[in-house]
């Protein structure tokens, strides 16, 4: 098999045969869901609903003026129990409805199909993507109809859909394209028909090779679109990466997808995008990977936006002796929690419980210039050089190294045998350089 | 569920299996081929040298770390490394206090005042060594052939050559069964452990191949033998093992490739042109003064840079 790649990157252990066999199974039914409004990059939204008031599943309860936002749903049906702030993720804060579930799942009158595909517009599907609250499900929830807006003056050929799942332990997309192949393809014809591209690929990691078979048979006889494998390398599914490795284009400093002809969209925010115009039904639910040897059963479990985490640790059988760590999402670019008692996200891909053995924090020791982190980032930064800066406060110095290339992806830290903390560092300085930037304008 | 207490930490959770001591207990293992070499050229006298410059440097570096105040590392390996490398660049009868004060000066002023670890500019086993030619001129230039107790005076192959022309077959120079230092004699164990190293990923190729390359190169330019440039003197072990010091050598891949070729630049016009007969020790010391510049100037291209 000829598989494509990047330059660099690492290959940490993956851990994925604790989930990749097995099936997406439907999680139980959350007797409340807490339904944070800012679940995407953007604005957040704000509530339609109130105290009280009845709701079904995959109504409208939160929608923005703002461009770059995405209207959020009810994904039980129910009573308003409260709209009030609440934590979520890894400790930030946001408003949130929570509903009470009847236990009837009653559908709202809006989710109905959208009609066949061939009679679809452009502008139809982006606005069908927009109602649906789609967001980039790989974890960054950028909102979808926003990537498929390109910007005036510039050309786009190519949508390349997202399968590579270099995270460790992550298995969702893995499962999603095994068991959910039709509707992989038929999202990718539906998102290269919004942008209006004849050119589309599907790039998968060659640990995969049962979604590469499954999802090339899927293709035959489809015209533009090609499954493209890929070398399993962290962190080969990184935008840039993908359409290096892909297209042999690089995307400019600062520059968008676009600007290298490319869309990019996770294989699951495909089948969102398929749900929506075929079901008419709203982002209101995702597939999770529950998984880590600090879980009994580790699990991929569909799940309604808005249950607790707590509830999908229980439902994998509950903690396998002390818990650790636990991260939502993997474990190179996932936040840890202190709470496990915050909702489930649009762009939650996993909750990973490390073991109190696994989770041992790491003593930075002195430097030794190995450069072995130099050698692995994937977007050819100094990654030493730069934390160095950060930590003796050298932003500018840090702006003309690049610092704002950085994609964040964990890969220096992860090499350094000092075990030091490199990206944290890079992480604090590069905010600190956006905000000096911000004050100049 | 009740909320257990958790780890909080920011990514990534994983981390790889190296660390700095199994960097440095690797390069150690590496080098132990050439450390029985040079037992058995050169008999017990040698072993005592080798012991001796480890449990100095050892120890020194332990005494620095107890009168700053700091953590003791000295199980890193780090100090065994430079008490190991000073050792083998060292006569075979060179008298073992000469080779302790070495040691006391590798670490103290090649490393420790520095800071320790990580921070040195230079070479501390280099530094060591150097302060030794200085301090020492005789006893640090009288080499013997292979041979234990009667052992008979002789010059090594490059100063035979420089002083007398007088070259050396091939093969004694790659199995070492000539006069010469410690481990500098046989080129086979040095190369073994240093294709280990590579291949370990501990080594970067550039800068062996930068240096020893250019040394062939120039030395054939110049007319002269580069097989024997090459397998003479101490050049495959500061090739593989003191150029190639992941401290002192730069941090970028074009920048390793510079180094290693500046070195062999250097080192050859020490041994063509100039009064000494060897010339890795300067080659390396010379070449770690300019590494900071190297990164500076060799900053890889970041993705997206150019084709804006």
């Amino acid at each position: 098999m000829h598989v494509k790649t990047f330059k660099q990157g690492i290959h940490p252990a993956y851990n994925k045969e604790l989930t990749s066999g097995k099936e997406l199974k439907l999680a139980q039914n959350p007797a409340q869901v807490v339904i944070p409004m800012r679940q995407h990059m953007g604005a957040p939204c704000d509530p339609l609903v109130q105290k009280g008031d009845t709701v079904k599943v995959g109504q409208k309860i939160g929608d923005s003026q703002s461009f770059v936002s995405a209207p959020i749903h009810a994904s039980v049906s129910g009573v308003v129990k409260d709209v009030r702030e609440v934590e979520i993720g890894a400790g930030g804060k946001s408003l949130a409805v929570i509903i009470e579930s009847d236990g009837q799942n009653t559908l709202h009158e809006d989710v109905r199909p959208k009609g066949d595909l061939s009679s679809l517009s452009a502008e139809d599907i982006r606005m069908i993507i927009r109602e649906a609250g789609i967001v980039g499900m790989g974890g960054a929830t950028f909102p979808t109809q926003v990537k498929l807006s390109i910007p005036e003056g510039k050309t786009v050929d190519t949508m390349i859909l997202n399968g590579a799942e270099c995270e460790p332990y992550l298995t969702v997309d893995h499962r999603v394209m095994l068991e959910q192949a039709e509707e992989v393809v038929y999202g990718l014809k539906a998102l290269m028909k919004a942008i209006g591209v004849t050119k589309g690929y599907i790039g998968i990691e060659d640990n995969k090779t049962n979604a590469i078979k499954v999802l090339t048979e899927a293709c035959t006889g489809e015209a533009g679109i090609e499954v493209v494998p890929l070398h399993t390398k962290y962190p080969q599914g990184g935008e840039k990466m993908l359409i290096t490795a892909i297209t042999g284009r690089e995307v400019p400093s600062g520059g968008l997808p676009a600007d290298a002809g490319c869309v990019v969209n996770n294989v699951t925010t495909a089948v969102a995008v398929t749900k929506a115009i075929r079901e008419g039904m709203p982002l209101i639910e995702r597939p999770v990977t529950i998984t880590g040897h600090g879980i009994k059963n580790p699990q991929n479990l569909i799940v309604k936006i808005g249950t607790s985490v707590s509830e999908l640790i229980e439902q994998a059988g509950g903690f396998n002796g002390t818990p650790g760590k636990v991260i939502l999402g993997g474990p190179m670019m996932g936040p840890s929690a202190h709470n496990i008692d915050v909702p489930v996200q649009k762009g939650t891909s996993g909750v990973l419980v490390l073991t109190v053995n696994d989770a041992q924090d790491f003593e930075p020791q002195p430097c030794i210039r190995c450069a072995r982190c130099v050698d692995v980032c994937p977007v050819f930064l100094m990654p030493i050089t730069l934390a160095n800066q950060s930590q003796h406060k050298m932003y500018a110095e840090m702006e003309n190294y690049n610092v704002l290339d950085c994609i964040e992806c964990g890969s220096c830290s992860y090499i350094c045998p000092a075990k030091r903390p490199l990206v944290h560092y890079i992480r604090l300085g590069k905010a600190e350089v956006l905000a000096q930037r911000r004050k100049k304008k | 569920m009740s909320n257990p207490k958790l780890i909080v930490t920011s990514s990534p959770h994983v981390r790889d299996v190296d660390t700095i001591p199994r960097i440095m207990h690797t390069v150690n293992l590496s080098l132990i081929p050439a450390a029985l070499m040079a037992v058995y050229f050169f008999g017990i006298k040698a072993f005592l040298i080798i012991l001796t410059c480890v449990v100095t440097s050892v120890l020194t570096e332990w005494v620095w770390q107890k009168v700053r105040g700091k953590k003791i590392t000295i199980m890193d390996g780090s100090a065994i490394l430079t008490g190991l490398l000073l050792a083998l660049t060292l006569p075979p009868r060179l008298p073992l206090w000469m080779a302790a004060l070495g040691s006391i000066v590798a670490i103290s002023l090649g490393k420790q005042i520095f800071g320790g670890l990580g921070y040195n500019p230079f070479n501390p086993a280099l530094v060591g060594r150097a302060f030794l030619v200085a301090a020492f001129s005789v006893e640090m230039t009288s080499w013997y052939l292979p041979g234990g107790a009667d052992a008979v005076a002789s010059a090594t192959p490059l100063a035979a050559m420089k002083m007398s022309g007088i070259a050396t077959d091939y093969w004694s120079l790659f199995i070492g069964n000539i006069g010469g230092s410690l481990g500098e004699t046989c080129a086979l164990a040095i190369i073994l452990g240093g294709i280990y190293l590579i291949y370990k990923g501990y080594v970067d190729y550039r800068i062996p191949v930068g240096y020893l390359g250019t040394v062939a190169i120039l030395s054939a330019v110049f007319g002269r033998d580069p097989i024997f440039h090459l397998l003479a003197g101490g050049l495959m072990l500061g090739g593989f093992y003191m150029l190639t010091d992941m401290v002192t050598s730069p941090i970028t891949k074009r920048g390793r490739w510079i180094f290693g070729i500046g070195a062999g630049l250097i080192l050859t016009m020490i041994r063509l042109f100039g009064g000494y007969p060897e010339g890795v020790l300067y080659s390396i010391l010379l070449m770690n003064m300019a590494t900071p510049l190297i990164n500076r100037y060799t900053r890889p291209r970041t993705y997206g840079e150019v084709k804006r």
